[in-house]
């Protein structure tokens, strides 16, 4: 490489190593079709999913049936009380929260549903938490309602019976969609096509 | 005319470290991509082409940071590509470069990956307020924890998996000089003492926040040839596979994704393995927090389902293992986003040219890299060996 | 080469903002679109690539929920630019070449509506020298006019005509976002919006998606009865800085349009990504198109400019004309960065 030679005015000139340069940026986001429906079951304290015909019911909704590629124009309520598919618990502070440590962010599979939504739970020692659990949504006061799923404060449990049979992603066939039984690969043919209803070894995990 | 060969010819990368203020986004990307060229004989006039990944621009404030590279990158009337597939992205951008040769369009390709994560606020890039979207309690770990929870509880498997994976991977580290963490102290106490951050992941078994770069040049067989007969070893590409699936889908498998496993097939299928265990000496996969080694193993064929944390319990993915798994330390030691990807795949190819230095396997002929991103659903893998396939 | 055609082609009407729908609504007539036409689903497609960007989404990894319009289930093969959706096809033209697949997938889309354009691309620039002065998208496009006016080769008259014509043939396109019939003096009488560029001059900031369906060989006869076949390709990049290249010219479309093969025979049609007046001119002499050609019969980007997308659907209207049989041979070209700093340029040809 060339020596690089600088004028005398500026040889002895502490170099620059950084410059700070502060950018903002400001948008304005507007919700869209689907979130928009979602969002006005929210101030009415329902939770409203929805379908593609013949798809599956997906809550928070974003528009399309991800399995489909097709719009989801069906507006199905599910239930407040769900089950517990998964779960961390959190030890950390996470920038931006103000959550008292440690507190348990969960899936949860709302009665209904065919999708987990990840909230967190409450009312309970983290530790006692687990998979299984049957939980149920506990809203703001009514006065502070507003068009945000966080209208929901948490989860917590009802106290039901553990749902041992609760259908978690994968599991229901057998030992995971992406596993190699006896080393041999699986294909696309392990789950069933939803548009052309072929495939499927097993039930899909909806038994 | 159908698919012409292609080899890895030069291989750089940067020292990776959490801030490298010492150069600049520019000075990045050339330090790996100078590196390459060194290493495959050959000057920026020598390429035909370039192509750059990266994770979100956001990262370092410049939207398709690319653009302004272009030159620091000698593409001046050349032909300059961006791929942007998520965490996968240094995986799939090297792919993109491959097939440039393997359609014969090009015969000397330049890819570069890079991530400069301490240009911006890499949790604000990440954490920017959108309205409308449910809220992520806690953060990336706080998103892979349960799927971790769900291969603990499916695979039955014992606590102390995810701190010897961690343990291993960064005493590989210690013998590879571009590594970001060197933790000279470490040890299966230190790690499982470490802070519970998202139960079940530990800090020590997660994944630092790095500034660094990679390259590769890759070469058409008369190239790769030319190498070869100048004693410079080339790295053959004996397979690519990239698989997408739905980010948010009812059906889909978060532990074992289906998409990660027909990836898997697909590049074995090329590259003619037809028992991975077997047939692979080495393998650098993605494992961004400790747990998905034996989560990966599963998914990509060397373990039966449930079995894969037996590999790392047994001591088969060490590096005089039987199957060494992630030989630099990988991404638990170095995580500049956009090229942890490339870097696994640069890490196959050095292996398989017997350029890994202390982090040489002994005789590897054939090494698997692989990437994923997203929450798991996008996927990307390349075979290389020794051998012209 | 292999033979790859362009077999279908969909696009969303056009519009300065759509703001009931979120981006993966948006899209989906797009893909839907495009894959009806030739009746195919995502079952038929080999490979699927997308362009987009996450500075005017405003959030990191936007094209990640978009994806869900495809369906990728069972998974597919799937990759992504952040680039404008042009270079997506390029990815999957390659991708053809190497005969593994048949069919490939390509979209585009951008809603600019939710940022401020101008200012987002001010972040394109090189962070440290040119970043931090903000300078809007449109002023950086009339310091390249005014370089093209002061070489005395064009005159604000050239620019007017170039305004004119694209709008009034932006009539006779459903999915235009601007189009009327002015005539040249209307437009000369216009104030100037940032000197010597009048708002006419300029690119209206537009929502929208589009995509395209590609077909080798017999499954693309099979599929239509005149496919756009792609008879060269080619792209390159010059420096950012305003300053290390001459901005009268485009050598890197030049250079494109050479590999392209564009000399190579007569050019029925061409549809140009030149977002402002004065870069049609450019384009024109750097691909060296004359009288015979019919240019942007479209309106172009004049007529709407969706970011990431307005190259895509440059190269879906060319294929078209070509399908429609009313071309033989025609040209696309799509742009990147500022002022023409990165060009594609594709040769497309129906069969005689």
């Amino acid at each position: 490489m060339a020596e690089i030679v600088l004028p005398p005015s500026i040889r002895d000139v502490e170099p620059v190593r950084s410059v700070r340069t502060p950018a903002q940026l400001d948008y304005e986001f507007t919700a869209g079709d689907a979130t928009t429906r979602f969002l006005n079951g929210i101030v009415n304290k329902r939770i409203i999913g929805q379908q593609a015909p013949g798809g599956r019911v997906y809550v928070p909704p974003r528009g399309a049936d991800p399995e489909l590629g097709q719009p989801t124009p069906i507006d199905v309520e599910v239930a407040q009380v769900g089950t517990v598919t998964s779960f961390c618990v959190v030890n950390l502070q996470f920038y931006g929260s103000v959550m008292e440590i440690p507190y348990v962010s969960a899936l949860i599979l709302l009665d209904g549903a065919d999708l987990s939504i990840m909230h967190l739970i409450q009312e309970i020692p983290a530790d006692q938490v687990r998979i299984g659990m049957r939980v149920e949504a506990v809203w703001r006061d009514d006065a502070d309602i507003e068009p945000t799923f966080e209208s929901v404060r948490y989860f917590r449990p009802t106290g039901e019976p553990d749902d041992v049979n609760v259908r978690i992603p994968g599991e229901g066939h057998g030992t995971g969609l992406g596993s190699w039984v006896g080393g041999v690969a699986p294909t696309e043919a392990v789950i069933r096509n939803p548009r052309t209803g072929q495939g499927g070894t097993t039930e899909g995990g909806d038994a | 005319m159908g698919k012409q060969r292609v080899a890895v010819v030069g291989i750089g990368q940067t020292k990776h470290q959490a801030t490298r203020g010492d150069v600049s986004m520019a000075g990045l990307v050339r330090e790996a991509a100078l590196r390459a060229l060194a290493d495959a004989q050959m000057t920026w006039a020598d390429i035909d082409a370039a192509v750059v990944g990266k994770a979100p621009d956001f990262f370092e404030g410049v939207m398709m940071p690319e653009l302004f590279l272009a030159d620091a990158l000698g593409c001046t009337g050349k032909p300059l590509f961006r791929v942007h597939t998520a965490g996968s992205v240094g995986g799939s951008t090297a792919i993109v470069a491959a097939q440039l040769v393997q359609a014969g369009i090009h015969e000397r390709v330049l890819t570069v990956a890079f991530e400069k994560q301490s240009e911006s606020e890499a949790m604000w890039a990440l954490s920017l307020p959108i309205p409308f979207t449910p809220p992520l309690h806690a953060g990336a770990g706080g998103y892979f924890a349960p799927h971790v929870r769900s291969y603990i509880r499916r695979a039955k498997a014992p606590d102390h998996i995810g701190i010897l994976v961690a343990l291993k991977d960064r005493q590989n580290g210690l013998k590879n000089p571009y590594a970001h963490l060197h933790e000279h102290d470490i040890s299966f106490d230190s790690i499982k003492d470490s802070l519970m951050l998202w139960d079940p992941i530990r800090y020590a078994e997660t994944c630092p926040s790095s500034d660094g770069a990679c390259a590769l040049v890759l070469g058409s067989e008369r190239v790769a040839d030319a190498a070869a007969a100048d004693g410079r070893k080339p790295a053959w590409i004996q397979g690519t596979a990239m698989r997408s699936e739905p980010t948010l889908s009812a059906e889909r498998d978060t532990v074992l994704p289906l998409g990660g496993a027909l990836c898997a097939a697909d590049v074995y299928r090329q590259a003619g393995i037809t028992n991975p265990r077997k047939d692979v000496d080495c393998v650098e996969m993605y494992v961004p927090f400790s747990w998905f080694e034996p989560m990966w193993l599963e998914n990509l064929g060397f373990a039966e389902p449930g079995e894969g944390w037996k590999l790392t319990e047994a001591g088969v993915t060490a590096l005089d293992g039987d199957l060494p798994v992630n030989m630099s330390g990988g991404v638990l030691c170095t995580n500049p986003i956009g090229a942890s990807g490339m870097l696994r795949f640069a890490e196959a190819a050095m292996q398989v040219r017997g350029t890994a230095g202390d982090h040489q396997v002994d005789g590897a002929r054939r090494a698997v890299g692989h990437a994923y991103g997203g929450g798991s659903q996008f996927f990307a893998m390349w075979v290389v060996g020794a051998d012209k396939p | 080469m292999r033979d790859v055609a362009i077999i279908s082609f969909a696009q969303t009407p056009m519009r300065r903002r759509v703001d009931e729908l979120n981006e993966v609504e948006m899209l989906m007539p797009a893909v839907h679109g495009a894959l009806a036409q030739v009746d195919m689903t995502i079952d038929d497609i080999g490979f699927t690539c997308s362009g987009s960007t996450d500075y005017l989404a405003g959030m990191a990894f936007s094209f990640v929920s978009t994806l869900d319009a495809v369906g990728p289930w069972p998974p597919i093969q799937e990759s992504h630019v952040e680039m404008d959706g042009a270079w997506a096809l390029y990815e999957a033209w390659v991708k053809l070449q190497l005969g593994e697949i048949d069919t490939a997938l390509v979209y585009a889309y951008a809603k600019s509506s939710p940022g401020d354009l101008p200012m987002v691309l001010t972040r394109q620039l090189d962070p440290i020298t040119m970043g931090p002065l903000w300078p809007d998208s449109v002023s950086i496009a009339a310091l390249q006019a005014r370089a093209l006016l002061d070489t005395g080769r064009v005159t604000e008259g050239d620019l007017a005509e170039v305004a004119v014509r694209s709008r009034r043939d932006a009539l006779a396109n459903p999915n235009a976002q601007l189009a009327w019939d002015r005539g040249l003096d209307d437009h000369l009488a216009e104030d100037y919006l940032v000197a010597p560029l009048r708002r006419s001059d300029c690119p209206p900031i537009t929502d929208g998606a589009a995509a395209i369906v590609w077909a080798a060989g017999d499954e693309a006869r099979s599929k239509v009865d005149r496919p756009a076949w792609i008879r060269g390709i080619d792209h390159r990049i010059e420096p950012i800085h305003l300053g290390l290249r001459d901005l009268t010219v485009s050598e890197s479309t030049r250079i494109a349009a050479e590999k392209a093969g564009v000399a190579d025979g007569p050019v029925d049609v061409a549809e140009i990504h030149a977002p402002f007046t004065h870069q049609e001119l450019i384009l024109r002499q750097a691909m060296g198109l004359g009288g015979s050609t019919a240019i942007n019969p479209s309106g172009g980007a004049l007529c709407a400019n969706p970011m990431m997308t307005a190259g895509l659907v440059r190269l879906g209207e060319v294929a078209n004309r070509i399908s429609a049989g009313t071309a033989d041979r025609g040209v696309a070209h799509a742009t990147s960065g500022p002022c023409l700093q990165q060009n594609l340029v594709c040769v497309l040809e129906g069969d005689n």
